[in-house]
């Protein structure tokens, strides 16, 4: 019997397994298109510091199926925008590029859209459309598909527009089936969730049945942009050592060590191939790959590596934070609070956290608790999510916090690697460094939030009281006067003024 | 009889309630024209200032003394019950009409003054009285009544509409409800020589029925149980302006004993009341020696029985022998009998032998 062994290409092994992407179900699917999108959009302005503007509608083409529909997705950023040449296989080809260096990004896979228009492509045979400028004076627009058993754009159209008003940015628009109905709730909270965590970017959403959905920013101020770092030596696995060693241009272990990896200097480096016992001018392209191997061990062994520092992290910051959670919710009380760096297996992390009190804090069982990853939203698994864990063993009581509060809790990780628990990206493992430092910053917050509801409690209680004194003490006056069979009654508004001078004493 | 003496003293008795809830009225109202918080004092009503006093027999409150004050938050809404329950006794005495303590509850709603529930309503109004040492039937507020009385007295009504209107407590064969207006009647006549207080309503019925009243020339005194302060109040009165001796009889148990030592010696719950208690009354049975000498169909003492007795064993109300004697002899036989256990000697048997017996015996 022969056996056929056939190759299959990135865009062809993504369909065939689209669930990983997020591409599960029809709803969804047009949860994750959206997504995805967004997120390109965001990074695309942040990258040229630029408050992001960006602009989403879903219009309904036709039914589908019964339950699902064709729907057309446009979203307009006013990002970096795309050079044309790259413009075909930025978006028709899965997989393209290779990065080598490290730094905190939005996108789940390094896929962006590409995924969303796959499955565009897939479930309604129509080209993507994308036009784009990078501000020059001229637009390109491009209508392309994917082939996807060769993984390569197939270029249907192509306009060139003067750009007279110079607009810089990009527009995708394709077609995609769906189920927006049962999808909307997680669509509207995402965008929701996306503005308290992006409160410097303007947010519009029009949906299938017109309505508009409209978060506008409330400070340009923005976070500082990741810088791109080397992998630290803690980090690495057999993967990443072949792929440095395949492009490396140094051909001794010293060089090769110094040039490629995170916090490792001459000494460093001179001092850990003795403990490796490599000797510093080997070349490390003729490692063969059991050393290869014992070397990413001994990585990982070697005690004496710096930790990684976080220039490459984008947090948000207390500030921003704040400004979101204050955009999003109206709170009547926020505290926020930013975590130092700290790592897990070589990975530097930041954790920020947030609690809220009131306002327009949704009122549920329990506490509303709003997940970011790398300031993109998680909207799924909640209760598998280590900062759930955390929150519920929390003794709440002890900080004045009960259940029936209206309170929501904010924790935000951002990393270079986030570490997610499953293959769906959608809740953090429950890693100790990861763990302590959410319970540490939550600790934090905690003790602001029992300052404030000390307060609120005093302040409760002595408008309680004065309502009490007011209620009773003109009755006393009424019904003495009737007894003593007087005339006049006695005023009791200076007795009512002396106790909001002094607050009421207890007698 | 010196009628008049006892009509001026109804009269009297109401007018100087008027002045006491008015001056307690005018403190307050003082307090709050010289711009002070109000504030009252009175007697303790806790336990440790519950005294009993072996000259009064009965018990009373010590020196201990609360303040109420409007400027205390807790006290407050109290201090405003008060104030509101003398401005409502005192609309009811001055107009001559009486209400019950359930009344009290729902008329204090009409002025926005919502008591919690009923005890909270019953604490104010008990209140009222340690603050004005006068008892609530004084100021015209009547518990349920339940509680009768039968036998040649003649009384005279008081109360509006019946001003005047005089009654011979015979009229009428179930008896006369002691309500507010025979509690406020004066009495006139009576051809009676003692008091007999019976705890059950099968009894008293049967005492008529078996005539009783004419004898023993008996006044027949229905407590139904425990007697509520009205009663207590109209056997003092029999007692006090009539000179009739008073005996009562009761089940064969702890509790028969405690309605009987209640009328002699009050309650400590009524400590801050005065002339409530009759300390000249006699029990006249049925004792526990009552059970062994008369061989009278008993049941088990039970658990809770046993544990009544050994309470009463160390009040100081009971340290006279002839109560620690039947304490002691209930604890020994272990049995209790109800005062119809001697209808085993046939329907009459406790009117024509039991009865005359005990009268002459506790004399």
């Amino acid at each position: 019997v022969a056996q056929t062994f056939e190759e299959i290409s990135a865009s062809d092994f993504f369909y065939r397994n689209r669930d990983i992407a997020g591409f599960t179900n029809p709803s969804r699917a047009i949860f994750a298109a959206i997504r995805e999108l967004v997120e390109n959009s965001l990074d695309a302005a942040e990258s040229l510091r630029v408050p992001p503007d960006i602009y989403v509608r879903l219009s309904f083409e036709g039914e589908a199926s019964k339950e699902t529909q064709i729907y057309k997705l446009r979203v307009e950023d006013n990002g970096i925008g795309v050079p044309p040449r790259h413009i075909p296989s930025a978006f028709g080809q899965v997989l393209f590029g290779s990065k080598y260096k490290l730094k905190q990004q939005r996108g789940t896979f390094g896929l962006g859209g590409k995924m969303a228009i796959l499955y565009g492509q897939i479930t309604t045979h129509q080209p993507a459309c994308i036009i784009s400028s990078t501000g020059t004076t001229k637009i390109y627009m491009y209508k392309l598909m994917i082939d996807i058993q060769r993984n390569r754009p197939i270029i249907m159209d192509r306009k060139i527009f003067l750009n007279k008003e110079q607009w810089r940015g990009t527009i995708v628009e394709f077609s995609l089936e769906g189920d927006y109905l049962r999808a909307m709730t997680k669509i509207l909270d995402y965008f929701k969730q996306t503005a308290m965590v992006n409160p410097y970017a303007n947010l519009t959403f029009v949906d299938p049945k017109g309505r508009l959905y409209k978060f506008t920013r409330v400070t340009t101020e923005m976070p500082e942009p990741p810088r791109e770092t080397l992998p630290h030596p803690y980090g690495v696995d057999v993967e990443l050592l072949q792929r440095l060693i395949q492009v490396t241009p140094h051909n001794n272990m010293l060089e090769f060590l110094k040039k490629h990896f995170h916090r490792v200097g001459e000494i460093t480096a001179q001092k850990f191939l003795e403990f490796a016992g490599i000797s510093p001018s080997k070349n490390p392209k003729k490692l063969s790959h059991e050393e290869i191997v014992r070397l990413m061990h001994m990585l990982k062994r070697f005690r004496e590596f710096l930790p990684p520092d976080a220039s490459c992290l984008s947090p948000l910051g207390e500030e921003l934070l704040k400004a979101g959670i204050m955009k999003e919710l109206k709170p009547e009380f926020v505290a926020v609070h930013q975590r130092k760096p700290a790592t897990y297996a070589g990975h530097p992390f930041i954790v920020e956290v947030g609690i809220a009190y009131g306002g327009e804090v949704p009122k549920k069982e329990g506490f509303v608790i709003y997940r970011f990853a790398n300031r993109i939203p998680l909207l799924y698994d909640e209760a598998s999510d280590v900062s759930v864990k955390v929150i519920n063993s929390m003794n709440w009581r002890r900080y004045k916090v009960t259940p029936d509060m209206p309170i929501a809790i904010v924790v935000h990780i951002c990393s270079t690697k986030v570490p997610y628990k499953t293959v769906g990206k959608e809740f953090i493992a429950d890693r100790p460094e990861v763990r302590r430092e959410i319970a540490n910053g939550l600790r934090e917050v905690a003790r602001q939030i029992q300052h404030f509801l000390t307060r609120k409690e005093h302040v409760d209680r002595e408008r309680k009281k004065l309502g009490f004194f007011s209620k009773y003490l003109p009755k006393i006056a009424q019904f003495s006067t009737q007894l003593a069979g007087k005339e006049k009654t006695p005023n009791v508004e200076k007795l009512l003024r002396s106790l909001r001078r002094f607050g009421a004493e207890e007698a | 009889l010196e009628q008049k003496k006892h009509k001026t003293s109804i009269v009297e008795k109401r007018n100087e309630v008027l002045t006491s809830l008015r001056n307690f009225g005018l403190k307050i109202y003082e307090q709050l024209d010289s711009g002070y918080f109000p504030s009252i004092t009175m007697p303790s009503r806790s336990t440790e200032n519950i005294y009993y006093d072996p000259q009064l027999r009965q018990f009373i409150l010590g020196n201990k003394e609360v303040r109420r004050s409007a400027r205390n938050i807790r006290h407050l809404k109290p201090f405003t019950q008060l104030v509101w329950a003398a401005a409502f006794s005192h609309e009811l005495t001055s107009q001559r009409k009486t209400s019950t303590l359930r009344d009290v509850y729902y008329s204090a709603q009409a002025y926005e003054m919502t008591f919690k529930d009923q005890q909270e309503s019953n604490n104010i109004v008990t209140d009222l009285e340690t603050v004005l040492g006068l008892s609530r039937e004084d100021f015209n507020i009547f518990p349920e009544e339940r509680s009768a009385v039968f036998g040649d007295l003649t009384i005279e009504y008081t109360v509006p509409g019946y001003e005047g209107r005089r009654l011979n407590l015979t009229s009428h064969p179930d008896g006369v409800l002691i309500g507010p207006a025979l509690t406020s009647a004066e009495f006139v006549e009576t051809t009676a020589d003692k008091v007999i207080a019976i705890e059950k309503g099968g009894l008293f019925t049967r005492f008529i029925e078996e005539n009783v009243h004419k004898k023993f020339n008996a006044i027949l005194v229905l407590t139904a149980g425990q007697a509520p302060r009205a009663t207590r109040h109209f056997i003092r009165r029999l007692n006090k302006e009539l000179n009739l001796p008073v005996f009562i009889f009761t089940d064969g148990d702890p509790w028969g004993m405690h309605i009987a030592m209640v009328i002699i010696s009050g309650s400590a719950n009524a400590a801050h009341l005065r002339e409530l208690n009759t300390p000249d009354a006699k029990w006249s049975g049925v004792w526990a020696t009552d059970i062994v000498r008369y061989k009278l169909p008993t049941d088990p003492l039970d658990e809770v029985d046993k544990k009544r007795l050994l309470e009463l064993q160390r009040d100081p109300r009971y340290k006279d022998p002839l109560w620690q004697r039947e304490i002691k002899t209930f604890m020994k036989i272990g049995r209790k009998a109800e005062q119809e256990a001697f209808s085993r000697y046939g329907l009459t048997y406790i009117v024509d032998e039991y009865l005359p017996a005990k009268l002459e015996e506790t004399k």
